[in-house]
């Protein structure tokens, strides 16, 4: 199925409880699943079109606030229209997924596949200091899988979410095993929901503070938070233990070094890859190590140039860090990376 | 010692609900939005539904509203309490769900949350406060200001034909078929209050009734927006505001009034 069918599905099955969304391309068919699927007879879940991208989001950040697994998915500039209401929900602390399907940009753009959202997944986004947890699939299992994984973070930590796909990710079709399906959850934490004050003091969801000093500590609080996220970082290496040189990629563009790698050991030559599959907690302390034992590295990204900062800072000047990418809606091929890759390296090929 | 204890029993004729917390009001003394607060909280009283209910304050004067009202409470961004209101209702479709939102959060910038949840019938009641002023950013042109009603950003008088003329929110979203229950009221004396306490009932029961959105407008003041005292901001509302923004029922049971 294609990796936005599988989003859909793998909703169903966590037994998220409702999904608010607007039509966009390319993650249309997240909307057109769900609804196609009458998710209300298969699990009660809830699932409205509406207005607009900035409504969708203050549904969510409503929903949310009782303690019940919501989400939304859009693309780019859907996106972008969310920023006020993600803030509110980071500021607020209420866990939810929000799934990006990552179209070229800036403006209108393409709706050509694109990763040029990284700095906008994994710096904030809206307003204020505050990070989302982002997830970043490579494949459509990934899709499915990443759905049960980013409620089970957004909920152990309170926090907002965020799948960072991209057109290619969302239409592709792919083999994909989905997860059993789970009930949807009938306990919520009463020490934070607004479902009515019964048998306890009332609950505010707010993300005001006046006196700068509450603000101060909230945001300390937060801080604390973000470092503590460290510890659910998710990546996988391929072929990292011998190597000289490592690509840095997620995503699509993952799919497309995993080939590269392996067009380089046919030629003998010791090329690796790391595959960071959250983006916020960034494998930094893997990077920082890898850093002693290979002579460069180089981010593959389908942007001008925006993972490629964290690695710097990671890697903090032990190696050389190059970057390698094609905004704009453009896929390299395997070939491209390549050539760039011996341009880079040449001692080592 | 308590106010109530000083008073006798057989003297009491009006009690203080304690669904309002102990807090200060932080309005302005002369603003409307105490008592509107006060009315909503002893109908909630009334009806024996404070554990079920949920508010939703906006951004404006009222942000602070989950200060007063001793109730579960969500704060919105600008304009986007409908929105946030359909979000919980359609996922706990039995408690009781409202907004509670001024005329630049709910007329300005946030319209299209407005009209959209009106029109798909969101089980929920808006208390939609217009005193046709931005009054916590400091009495700013609104949507609803009058036309040559002066303002920090219209200091000589709106001008309609540039600034656009004010215009009725109210009367517009009781032409969709989503809302059931559409009135405007005032709170400025002992009269009209009970009359809107009577609408607040109303348009909760029609909540607990399931049927569709119900929709109260507050025509009230702003006597520090509008640079005035209390008493002259009253009356220069019904002189003025009352004409253009008429009160009473504009639909009732789903069926839009006959008005002269």
């Amino acid at each position: 199925m294609k990796g936005n069918e599988a989003i859909a599905e793998a909703a169903i099955r966590a037994g998220v409880d409702a999904y608010f969304g607007y039509p966009i391309t390319p993650q249309s068919e997240v909307l057109e699943y769900l609804t196609l699927q009458k998710p209300e007879e298969r699990t009660g879940m809830v699932v409205l079109q509406a207005e607009s991208e900035v409504a969708s989001i203050n549904m969510i950040y409503g929903a949310a606030g009782t303690g019940k697994k919501v989400m939304t998915s859009s693309s780019s500039p859907g996106i972008s229209l969310m920023q006020e209401g993600i803030s509110y929900i980071a500021g607020a602390e209420l866990p939810c997924l929000i799934v990006n399907v990552v179209r070229g940009g800036p403006g209108l753009g393409t709706i050509q596949p694109s990763q040029a959202d990284y700095f906008q997944s994994t710096k904030g986004g809206g307003h204020g200091d505050y990070h989302l947890i982002v997830l970043a699939p490579a494949s459509v299992q990934e899709m499915a899988d990443f759905v049960d994984k980013a409620f089970e973070l957004a909920f152990k930590y309170r926090n907002p979410a965020l799948i960072l796909s991209d057109g290619l990710i969302g239409q592709m079709m792919e083999k994909v095993e989905l997860p059993a399906q789970k009930a949807r959850v009938a306990e919520f934490d009463q020490n934070w929901v607004i479902t009515g004050k019964k048998g306890r003091e009332r609950n505010i969801i707010t993300s005001l503070n006046l006196d700068p000093e509450k603000q101060y500590e909230h945001n300390l609080k937060l801080q604390e938070k973000y470092r503590k996220m460290n510890e659910d970082v998710m990546f996988e290496t391929f072929e990292c233990d011998d190597a000289e040189f490592v690509l840095v990629a997620y995503g699509s563009s993952a799919r497309i070094c995993q080939k590269v790698v392996e067009m380089a050991r046919d030629r003998g030559k010791k090329l690796g890859l790391l595959r960071p599959q959250t983006l916020f907690p960034f494998p930094t302390a893997e990077l920082s190590r890898l850093a002693r034992t290979v002579k460069g590295m180089m981010s593959v990204e389908l942007s001008a140039g925006q993972m490629v900062e964290d690695v710097k800072l990671a890697v903090n000047g032990r190696v050389p860090v190059y970057h390698y990418g094609t905004p704009g809606g453009r896929i390299p091929s395997p070939e491209d990376v390549m050539e760039a890759v011996e341009e880079q390296y040449v001692g080592g090929y | 010692m308590e106010v109530n204890e000083i008073i006798r029993e057989e003297n009491l004729v009006y009690r203080r609900t304690p669904l309002m917390t102990k807090a200060t009001l932080s309005y302005c003394p002369g603003c409307g939005h105490g008592t509107i607060h006060h009315l909503i909280m002893e109908v909630i009283e009334e009806m024996g539904i404070q554990e079920e209910t949920i508010g939703i304050a906006p951004v404006g004067c009222s942000v602070l509203a989950y200060d007063f009202m001793d109730i579960d409470f969500s704060q919105a961004a600008h304009g986007r309490a409908p929105a946030v209101a359909t979000g919980i209702k359609r996922l706990w479709p039995d408690k009781y769900v409202f907004t509670y939102q001024g005329d630049g959060d709910l007329a300005a910038i946030g319209t299209g949350e407005t009209i959209h949840a009106c029109n798909r019938g969101e089980n929920i009641t808006i208390f939609f406060v217009n005193n046709g002023i931005y009054g916590m950013t400091g009495g700013q042109m609104a949507p609803t200001t009058l036309d040559g009603m002066k303002s920090t950003t219209s200091p000589y008088g709106r001008n309609s034909q540039t600034m656009g003329p004010p215009y009725k929110i109210t009367e517009m979203i009781a032409q969709l078929p989503g809302t059931y229950y559409v009135t405007r009221q005032a709170v400025h004396k002992p009269g009209p209050a009970r009359k809107a306490k009577k609408a607040i009932r109303i348009a909760l029961e029609a909540q607990r009734d399931k049927k569709g959105m119900s929709f109260i407008e507050f025509v009230s003041n702003c006597n520090s927006g509008w640079r005035m005292t209390p008493n002259d901001s009253n009356k220069w509302m019904e002189e003025n505001m009352f004409p253009f923004y008429p009160l009473g029922d504009i639909k009732v049971a789903g069926k839009l009034v006959e008005r002269s």
